[in-house]
């Protein structure tokens, strides 16, 4: 076995059992559960359900993350000291924070969906919501990862962290309508889709969203990326975006990560 | 044999180790020692690829240090205090490390003498300190690599752990292989020692036999002429910033200190 698969499967024995990452799958798992038990249809759960993915998820993922590989990093130097090469190394570590993040995310929301299959959620649907939120754990755990690299002072990094959530979970779109109703004047639609683009989180409800045929909770964005682009078109273009949202603080996370001293 | 020559390794505007040169002889226990702050750890994680000198080589029986690894076969390491994840088992930690490393032989001595197979199941988080302490200890002890690194390593062990792993770094001894070894316990290291380096501000002070820093300060023990080195840099320091020229209130330190390759 090589050292990305041995450094995975680690991390996958080590976070599947760890207490945080179980009481978050069960979380998801009571949540959409109750919802179904509750009444909702297929097609409102998963819009309730794409809500709590957007705000909370990006949040496990960061902060837990960041946490995580502050908490690892004497286990990354007695690895280090192994003769493997810090490339493999890297790629090992990141999917054993990434991996059990997603897995968790789609055990705890997809498990309510097969059980209630029957309740009107078209597979579409469940799929973008599933497939937005394991886009958003891989990216924002890469994005974790990176901010953990970036500085050793942990309380700085768990702020940057907290920083990125509220940035991209509350803020941004915030910014986004006061710049629209700002320059509502002049043409904004290219800008405004290219700033869609710039937010993963924006990115992730559009991506359910256009399988959901609900342009009015799109928002301002999310209707014009529709209307510009139409369902088919815009869904392969978010889905292209998201993960570039994966790759690239990734990628600078392994950068920092090949050239740090430790 | 791992050779060190003119290592310089600086944080900002910190210069943590100036022009350090220095050879760990083989079949040799080299202590390093030093105040802290002076640089040990810093030295130690260039020599396992950890932090990357500015300026010097490094060579591990005669192969140099890449940023590929492979030399570090030749290395085993046991850090200061032992942090594997808590949700793995000890077998988990014991597995990974051995198929890192696939096709060394493997010693098992030391997991035998500290019962391995009986806490292979345990949760490291269910641990206490000093087993956890074991379980590194094993880690590092599990091969044959021609120099083993060892922080602290009778930290947080009962005195008949630490006795056995004493026993088996003179056993590595016998065998040929090297020892870098640090620890504040000056009578620990007496017993195992065969070399010395000192370490202070950076600059490597000393080098050499034991024996010859015993007769260098007079001292009559390792504990006696390490406090008194640190005592004369410090005087030599305050006696530097007093004066124009430089007091040369340690003349007995050599300017290139033995046992340099």
């Amino acid at each position: 076995m090589n050292v990305v698969s041995l450094v995975l499967q680690a991390g996958l024995r080590d976070l599947s059992r760890n207490r945080w990452i179980v009481a978050y799958t069960l979380s998801f798992l009571g949540i959409a559960e109750g919802l179904f038990w509750f009444g909702g249809t297929g097609p409102q759960v998963l819009l309730s359900l794409l809500n709590l993915v957007l705000l909370v998820l990006p949040l496990v993922a960061l902060v837990f993350g960041t946490i995580h590989v502050y908490a690892s990093r004497e286990f990354v130097e007695l690895l280090l000291a192994q003769p493997v090469p810090r490339r493999e190394l890297f790629a090992g570590l990141y999917l054993g924070l990434a991996l059990p993040l997603a897995g968790a995310f789609l055990v705890g929301a997809g498990i309510p969906f097969i059980v209630h299959a029957r309740d009107g959620a078209t597979l579409g649907g469940v799929a973008a919501l599933l497939g937005a939120g394991v886009g958003l754990s891989l990216a924002f755990a890469a994005v974790a990862t990176w901010i953990a690299l970036f500085t050793d002072d942990r309380l700085k990094g768990v702020g940057l962290a907290l920083g990125a959530w509220l940035a991209s979970a509350v803020i941004y779109d915030g910014l986004v309508l006061g710049a629209a109703a700002a320059f509502g004047n002049y043409p904004l639609e290219r800008p405004l889709l290219g700033l869609m683009l710039a937010n993963p989180v924006d990115v992730a409800r559009v991506l359910v969203l256009t399988q959901l045929d609900v342009s009015a909770l799109m928002g301002y964005t999310g209707a014009l990326f529709e209307r510009t682009f139409g369902t088919a078109l815009g869904t392969g273009i978010a889905a292209a975006a998201l993960v570039t949202w994966c790759v690239i603080p990734l990628g600078l996370a392994g950068r920092r990560f090949l050239r740090r001293d430790f | 044999m791992i050779t060190l020559d003119t290592i310089r390794k600086r944080f900002g505007a910190l210069d943590v180790l100036q022009d350090v040169s220095l050879a760990v002889r083989t079949g040799a226990v080299t202590a390093l020692v030093g105040p802290n702050g002076s640089g040990k750890t810093t030295l130690i994680k260039i020599v396992l690829g950890l932090t990357r000198a500015d300026h010097g080589t490094l060579h591990v029986d005669g192969q140099p240090a890449d940023d590929a690894g492979a030399y570090r076969r030749a290395i085993g390491y046991m850090p200061q205090a032992a942090h594997f994840p808590a949700n793995l088992r000890v077998g988990d930690v014991l597995d990974l490390v051995t198929q890192l490393r696939p096709g060394e032989a493997v010693d098992d001595e030391l997991a035998r003498a500290y019962d391995m197979d009986g806490i292979r199941d345990k949760f490291v988080g269910t641990l206490s300190g000093g087993t956890r302490q074991k379980v590194n200890a094993v880690v590092a002890f599990m091969f044959r690599p021609s120099l083993l690194i060892l922080d602290e390593p009778t930290a947080g062990l009962d005195p008949l752990s630490a006795n056995v792993l004493k026993e088996k770094i003179r056993a590595v001894r016998r065998e040929g292989r090297s020892v870098l070894i640090t620890s504040h316990i000056m009578t620990e290291l007496e017993t195992l020692a065969d070399d010395v380096a000192f370490l202070c501000d950076g600059r490597l002070r000393f080098a050499g036999p034991v024996a010859e820093l015993l007769s260098h300060t007079g001292g009559r023990s390792l504990e006696d002429a390490i406090a008194g080195l640190m005592r004369s840099d410090r005087a030599g320091r305050r006696a530097a910033v007093g004066t124009a020229e430089p007091v040369p209130v340690l003349p007995w330190l050599s300017p290139e200190p033995t046992g340099v390759a």
